[in-house]
């Protein structure tokens, strides 16, 4: 979008102007249960939907968001609005998720805080927020949250649940949740387990939110908030999202203002500047303890241990088709933890293309303009929309 | 000539409707989506290249991008009616590994490859005494990727030797239109192509070496 004398040009293959909406389940006494065995009520789930649901409703697709996402996935919220939503790329008429066929939705998810019930809500019982008397969430947890909010929409299917690194985690959980409500899953650059370098990297950035003083155990919202640390965890991460490759291309060796070394601590290689700037983007529109919990939430997700160590039991009962799509430089999920996916898949018969594409920018990949996963993306949608046309609704599966 | 189709016409007057059908080394999905218009299969593939697969998305089929010497050890036993391996036994690194899965997975394995004992062949490294070069065997001696040349009855042999049991023998030479002509005599010497097909039901991972 371009903002020429105070004029606002939307692309014409945008979404256009959106708005978040809000929808309040579980109220007491029917409080969602949790993987923990806790309850939580009432949940609130911010989302957002682009273009229109078909008259038989068999036309919408679940797009799920990666650690730090929103429900704000393409569009602008207003003329102000510099950035559109974080998967604009992808989501609006004549793009890959196309919203002239599609009915496009994206919630925000539970424990998150951009407008979902997370840890800076307020807890009805206190009347002040959570902080972290807010049960840990699942995986698991997320999905089953989201599924109040695609019933209340009146969506009986969804013709696809899609999304990248934690996103594809919610995409298999949906699939393995509720079998018949799913009819494919786009899971990009994703795993059905973090690894345990993953893992690492996740607490050593919960440990810099831990060790800021003003983060003072999770109560912070009135007073000054942990940003020191936040930004240093969304550091640590923006490292595990981009390639050796990419950094040595965008960046180098090369310093910010001079030829010379300043031979003092500033900040002077480019690359350092980039991650300074990565983190204090961040700590404005997010939430401490909202990171904490999601990243816990992605450590625990386990699919294999979830089925007495199976990861094909995991898939038998799963009606959906799948696509999985890994990136050749994503070190944070590589490969191989998409391999391991496809093989359970296939040990069970189920349909499902996987893909490994060639690309040097990283674990971040599923973000960007990328051609050739919106080409896959975007034939795998459509022959999963005629194959649902085709049979009237009614999908085998060959056995 | 058209080779990159050899043999589809006897795979699919093989084809039942229906039929739950592996193709390995599929390529870009052109015969997985002949056999699913033409046979209403539940097809799946195997291919190494990611341009391979995205050409099998487009006409909307199920592959893997892999490699089959990877193995397809997460298939189940006797799980599907057909496992095709067309024109890509020579270029297998572990083609003994490959085609003991095979077996193991299919009720019915269709294999068809370049006959190294094909005349031409023979009579051009007998009178020139270099590597082959033609429509079989299109590539230089340094740039094929067929690392595992055979004949007919080099995969006779072989599958004497390893009980598999064949089921039909339809060698053939393709016609200028690229449609297949079986030949019977002398198949060795006279087919292009060898084309086996072998009957896996009896075998199972138990038998798995």
């Amino acid at each position: 979008m371009k903002h020429t004398n105070g004029i606002l040009e939307i692309p014409g293959d945008s979404v256009g102007f959106v708005t978040t909406k809000y929808y309040t389940f579980a109220n007491p006494p029917h409080d969602l249960l949790l993987t923990s065995g806790k309850k939580i009520g009432p949940v609130t789930l911010a989302y957002e939907t682009y273009g229109e649901l078909n008259e038989d409703r068999s036309n919408a697709i679940l797009i799920l968001h990666a650690l730090s996402g929103t429900a704000h996935a393409a569009g602008y919220h207003g003329p102000d609005d510099l950035y559109p939503g974080w998967w604009d790329t992808y989501i609006g008429p004549g793009k890959i998720f196309d919203t002239n066929k599609y009915f496009i939705l994206c919630s925000n998810v539970i424990g998150g805080c951009n407008g979902s019930t997370g840890p800076s809500s307020i807890n009805p019982g206190t009347g002040r927020e959570y902080a972290l008397d807010f049960p840990i969430v699942t995986i698991s947890d997320m999905v089953n949250a989201q599924w109040h909010l695609v019933r209340h929409l009146g969506i009986p299917r969804l013709l696809a649940a899609a999304g990248g690194s934690m996103g594809g985690m919610q995409a298999l959980q949906w699939a393995i949740s509720y079998p018949d409500m799913v009819q494919s899953v786009v899971a990009i650059a994703t795993s059905s387990s973090l690894s345990a370098q993953g893992i690492a990297f996740n607490e050593v950035a919960r440990q810099a939110i831990f060790r800021d003083p003003r983060w003072n155990n999770g109560n912070y919202y009135h007073s000054e908030k942990p940003h020191d640390g936040l930004a240093l965890a969304r550091m640590i991460g923006h490292i595990t999202y981009m390639s050796e490759k990419l950094m040595h291309e965008k960046f180098g060796r090369k310093l910010q203002n001079s030829d010379l070394f300043s031979f003092n601590f500033d900040s002077e290689f480019m690359v350092e500047s980039y991650l300074h700037h990565q983190g204090i983007k961040f700590v404005s529109r997010f939430d401490a303890n909202s990171f904490l919990y999601i990243t816990k939430a992605i450590d625990y997700f386990d699919l294999r241990a979830d089925y007495g160590g199976s990861l094909m039991k995991a898939f038998e009962n799963v009606s959906a088709d799948f696509l999985l799509i890994s990136y050749t430089s994503d070190w944070l999920y590589p490969s191989e933890q998409s391999r391991e996916i496809m093989r359970a898949l296939r040990a069970n018969g189920i349909h499902a293309v996987y893909t490994e594409i060639e690309s040097d920018f990283g674990h971040d990949t599923f973000l960007l303009d990328d051609e050739r996963t919106q080409r896959n993306v975007a034939n795998f949608l459509r022959s999963e929309f005629d194959r649902i046309r085709n049979s009237n609704g009614y999908h085998a599966r060959g056995i | 000539m058209d080779t990159t189709r050899a043999g589809y016409d006897l795979i699919l007057s093989e084809i039942p409707f229906g039929a739950r059908v592996l193709d390995l080394g599929c390529g870009d999905g052109v015969l997985l989506e002949t056999l699913r218009n033409l046979r209403k299969i539940d097809g799946y593939g195997v291919e190494l290249s990611a341009e391979g697969v995205s050409k099998c998305l487009e006409k909307g089929l199920y592959c893997y991008q892999g490699d089959i010497d990877d193995g397809l050890s997460d298939y189940r036993d006797n799980s599907f009616d057909y496992v095709i391996l067309n024109q890509t036994l020579q270029d297998v690194k572990k083609p003994q590994f490959v085609l003991q899965e095979i077996m193991r997975i299919c009720h019915n394995a269709i294999i068809s490859f370049p006959n190294l004992g094909y005349v031409t062949t023979r009579l051009h490294l007998l009178s020139r005494g270099t590597m082959p070069k033609n429509s079989l065997f299109p590539y230089d001696w340094y740039a094929s990727p067929t690392i595992h040349f055979l004949s007919i009855r080099d995969f006779q042999n072989y599958c004497a030797k390893h009980d598999y049991p064949v089921r039909n023998e339809r060698h053939f030479s393709l016609r200028p239109s690229g449609a297949s002509r079986l030949i019977r005599v002398m198949p060795n010497l006279c087919a292009q192509y060898g084309f086996f097909i072998l009957n896996g039901r009896r075998f199972s991972s138990r038998k798995r070496t």
